[in-house]
């Protein structure tokens, strides 16, 4: 039987407890140093399924900036975090933008779009 | 698509508010609501938002619209508001001065220079950050040292990287997004140095911008002198001891072509000294009434420029308020004078507004100058609270109702933040 223990950082509040998960055989038997039930609920999503909110920007052409600020309609797992933010990195878009605009649809398959978050007017981009 | 293009500029408007960051916005909403028929934002930037524009990042909002949102996703939201309220926004306009008489004197790549009155004038001026200088920094003059702010604009607005290997001083909540973004975009983000023993931004910071992307954070650790001629070259680094005087025998010089400054906010205060508004020496802000108002009738002050906030969203209340105090003083609807000073004790800094009364309710906003686990807040003898934990860098928010306010006969308020005795870990949260 192998026993291990991960550490978090709960970021709940400035509080900052030390979260611990402790798991025999893959099987999670311990939670342990939170000490309100959010921070026993962040310990268990952080350990089990870690997502990430992406916010980035993107190039633009002819808008009133160079960069159009974009985001991904919900979290993405963590471990494809990376990945949306290289996608993202050869994307050109063109003025003029609404908010909302879809920028990338379902990226990477993730079933989550890429949308922007501001209007973006035509300009000269600087 | 929200347009800002500058309206037709009148000579006379009832409200005239100086910034269009996000206290801007809210006050002149809160004016227009209490029934100012022309309102009028000044902006030296091309366009309305403020600092929100490059705030890409998710955080804003949680307590407004009870959703977290991007700071150009708040500003956006306020922008339709404005512009419903068929309020003017004129950018690319500098006050040059505001004068006690409420007319202020623009400088305006559209119309010259022109002077316009108000019928009340609202300060939202927001902050600047803290330079160099602010710290004595010692060392060479060399390019590559920026604001973190600064850096933000060139990557999340003009696309443009500051260097190539960073380091950044300060681990507020700017310091650590800035580092994060850094290293998105493909700079090697050295480290993360902060002088205080403990971090100074929001946890989650700490977890999605440095743990995420292995950067590390050095505590009780700060930036004791630059290198380089043209560029940057290197920094020195240097532990502190417990009264943050470096220890020069550890120091350390790390290879770096950019430094960032994340070391603090100040308020922006050109016009209100030009005013010669009554200022606090603490927030460095003017001092402002229950209403919002300053020493001066009729000049309200809003947001940074009053002093630095967590959240936007308090940014947001305090101007909406600002807003409509403004508003409605043109119509002779003034609440009773204020007949309370609050008055910072032990391990309070700051407390604004600086006066309240005790016939209604009021949010207070104050600064701790330590940590203290389980402690209570307490007002002279009317109204203690008791606080799970406080922090200095977390603002501390407290409601104030006339139910306890009705006891005080009126006069010095003092405000203290004391340990508990025999405290229990079950109370309710700050």
């Amino acid at each position: 039987m192998t026993s291990t223990i991960t550490t978090y950082l709960c970021i709940g509040c400035p509080l900052g407890c030390r979260l611990e998960v402790e798991e025999e055989d893959a099987q999670i038997v311990a939670v342990r140093g939170f000490s309100c039930k959010r921070g026993e609920e962040y310990a268990l999503q952080e350990h089990t399924d870690p997502r990430r909110m992406v916010t980035t920007t993107v190039a633009i052409t002819n808008g009133r900036w160079a960069r159009l600020p974009v985001k991904t309609t919900a979290a993405v797992p963590k471990e494809h975090e990376r990945a949306v933010y290289a996608a993202l990195r050869s994307v050109v878009m063109r003025a003029p933008i609404r908010l909302g605009d879809v920028v990338v649809g379902n990226i990477r398959g993730l079933g989550v779009d890429v949308v922007a978050t501001r209007d973006m007017s035509e300009g000269d981009g600087v | 698509m929200i347009s800002d293009k500058p309206h037709h500029l009148r000579q006379q408007y009832d409200v005239v508010v100086t910034g269009a960051g996000p206290a801007g916005m809210a006050a002149a909403i809160g004016a227009s609501e209490a029934g100012a028929a022309h309102v009028l934002i000044i902006d030296r930037e091309r366009e309305a938002g403020g600092i929100l524009q490059q705030c890409i990042h998710q955080g804003f909002g949680m307590h407004h619209f009870g959703e977290e949102l991007t700071g150009p996703e708040y500003a956006q939201r306020f922008l339709a508001q404005v512009e419903a309220h068929g309020i003017d926004i004129i950018t690319d306009t500098f006050v040059d001065v505001a004068r006690s008489d409420k007319t202020l004197k623009l400088m305006s790549a559209h119309e010259g220079v022109r002077v316009i009155s108000a019928g009340a004038v609202v300060l939202a001026t927001g902050a600047r950050e803290r330079t160099r200088g602010a710290i004595r920094l010692p060392g060479t003059r060399p390019s590559g040292i920026y604001t973190a702010g600064v850096a933000q604009r060139f990557v999340n607005m003009l696309g443009c990287l500051p260097g190539t290997r960073a380091v950044i001083l300060g681990s507020g909540d700017i310091g650590l997004i800035m580092a994060r973004r850094l290293a998105l975009e493909g700079v090697e983000v050295v480290g993360v140095y902060e002088i205080m023993p403990h971090p100074n931004g929001l946890n989650r910071n700490i977890v999605h911008c440095l743990h995420d992307f292995d950067i590390p954070l050095h505590l009780s650790t700060t930036v004791v002198e630059v290198h380089g001629r043209d560029r940057l070259e290197s920094v020195t680094v240097a532990p502190v001891d417990d009264q943050r005087v470096p220890i020069m025998a550890q120091a350390a010089q790390i290879p770096c072509d950019t430094l960032l400054l994340a070391i603090g906010l100040i308020p922006e205060r050109e016009l209100a000294d030009g005013l010669r508004l009554r200022m606090d020496t603490v927030t460095g802000g003017p001092l402002v009434s229950s209403t919002m108002e300053t020493s001066q009738d009729g000049i309200y002050a809003c947001g940074n420029g009053v002093h630095i906030h967590d959240l936007v969203d308090f940014v947001t209340q305090e101007s909406l308020l600002a807003g409509h105090s403004a508003g409605d003083s043109l119509f002779g609807r003034r609440p009773p004078v204020d007949n309370v000073r609050m008055i910072p004790g032990e391990n309070v800094v700051s407390c604004v507004p600086h006066t309240i009364s005790t016939d209604r309710e009021h949010t207070v906003y104050l600064r701790v100058r330590r940590a203290l686990d389980k402690c209570a807040i307490r007002f002279g003898e009317i109204y203690e609270k008791k606080l799970r934990y406080v922090f200095p860098a977390e603002t501390v928010t407290v409601r104030l109702t006339p139910r306890f306010l009705a006891r005080f006969p009126g006069g010095a308020l003092r405000i203290d933040i004391l340990p508990r005795q025999g405290a229990r870990g079950d109370e309710e949260a700050a």
